[in-house]
């Protein structure tokens, strides 16, 4: 019984992953509300992208009164969501939302997020519509760099 | 006679100016003609595209062991070589990953995948990542299609559904191929996609 609350307590705890499209990363791309959205794309198997994360995850606890939106958008194959995401998302507790990048035509998306992007990761994109500007970037960055451009964004 | 030395080393030294430039940070554009590298391969003997003998062109694709998008595309890759190396497009994979970063990137496991899985084209180790850099590979699989002459024609992907194969609705590397085969235009000559980076030596 303890087992079985212990389980569920820590079954509810862990997050949705929800499938996206590029459609849906242009929502956020297009947006028109103040909310400043920090995308940024990695994968489980890119390990400069698993090591930046907990800078992603600094900047969801700190800036969790402002309106900041970070987006972790998994790069990982359809396949490894149940084998590999949701077990990866689970271990390390992750708080910043977490989506599955599943549109198959990559070209498309990623000249979406950015024309010069390579397609790379990690790559973080982020989105400040209040002051109509976006940064791109194509390699990892640290918690002091997110810190500074966020602020500069809201 | 001093003079004239000077002259062919100053010409020399503009030279290299010139080309430390146009091979800089970037790589090659579509346009660009490729430089011959040589580069030792899984069974132990140096290969360069000038030894790859009677060839139309060549399909250059930057792989790896380790990476889950090289080795989702590895049989897409075998696939490539049987259809085109008889029309005179072999393909030629270099892996170029520092195998300090990528420990399953080492020769000594090149030549254990290349033999586990048959790979009937060469498998070449850019120890120094200088080929690399002069190509402007940025991640595993990376292709760059050449023609006779060593000119890029084509650099991305292989197609566009890199998980799924069947659902592949643009072949942009057989495109190409096909393409450079029948004298045609090459309707998609550049493409990006996600891959692994290239682990770069630090």
């Amino acid at each position: 019984m303890v087992v079985l609350v212990l389980f569920s307590a820590g079954f509810l705890h862990a997050q949705e992953i929800q499938l996206i499209k590029a459609s849906d990363l242009k929502r956020w791309i297009d947006t028109k509300s103040d909310t400043v959205y920090v995308l940024n794309f990695w994968a489980t198997w890119c390990s400069p992208c698993v090591e930046e994360l907990p800078a992603f995850e600094k900047l969801t606890k700190k800036f969790a009164s402002k309106k900041v939106k970070v987006i972790l958008v998994s790069n990982d194959f359809k396949k490894a969501l149940d084998t590999k995401l949701k077990p990866f998302v689970r271990e390390k507790k992750l708080q910043s939302q977490v989506v599955l990048m599943t549109e198959p035509n990559t070209d498309e998306w990623i000249r979406l997020v950015n024309p010069n992007w390579s397609g790379t990761i990690p790559a973080t994109l982020i989105v400040a519509h209040k002051k109509n500007k976006s940064y791109f970037f194509e390699t990892p960055l640290s918690y002091t760099k997110l810190k500074r451009l966020v602020n500069k964004a809201l | 006679m001093i003079l004239k030395k000077l002259l062919a080393l100053s010409l020399l030294l503009s030279w290299l100016f010139a080309t430390s430039f146009s091979n800089g940070p970037t790589g090659y554009v579509v346009g660009d003609t490729a430089q011959d590298f040589n580069l030792k391969n899984v069974d132990g003997k140096m290969v360069s595209l000038a030894a790859m003998g009677n060839t139309k062109g060549y399909i250059v694709v930057f792989t790896c062991n380790h990476c889950p998008y090289a080795q989702a595309y590895e049989a897409r890759v075998i696939e490539l070589h049987k259809k085109f190396a008889p029309l005179g497009y072999p393909v030629v994979a270099i892996n170029s990953n520092d195998k300090d970063r990528a420990p399953d990137d080492s020769y000594e496991l090149m030549v254990e995948r290349a033999k586990e899985n048959g790979y009937p084209f060469p498998y070449l180790y850019d120890d120094t990542q200088s080929v690399a850099k002069a190509f402007g590979a940025l991640r595993t699989p990376h292709v760059f299609v050449l023609d006779q002459q060593k000119v890029v024609r084509y650099i991305g992907a292989i197609d566009d559904n890199a998980e799924d194969p069947a659902g592949a609705k643009v072949k942009y590397v057989e495109n190409a191929v096909n393409a450079l085969n029948t004298g045609q235009e090459i309707a998609v000559k550049e493409t990006r996609a996600i891959g692994c980076g290239i682990k770069w030596k630090q």
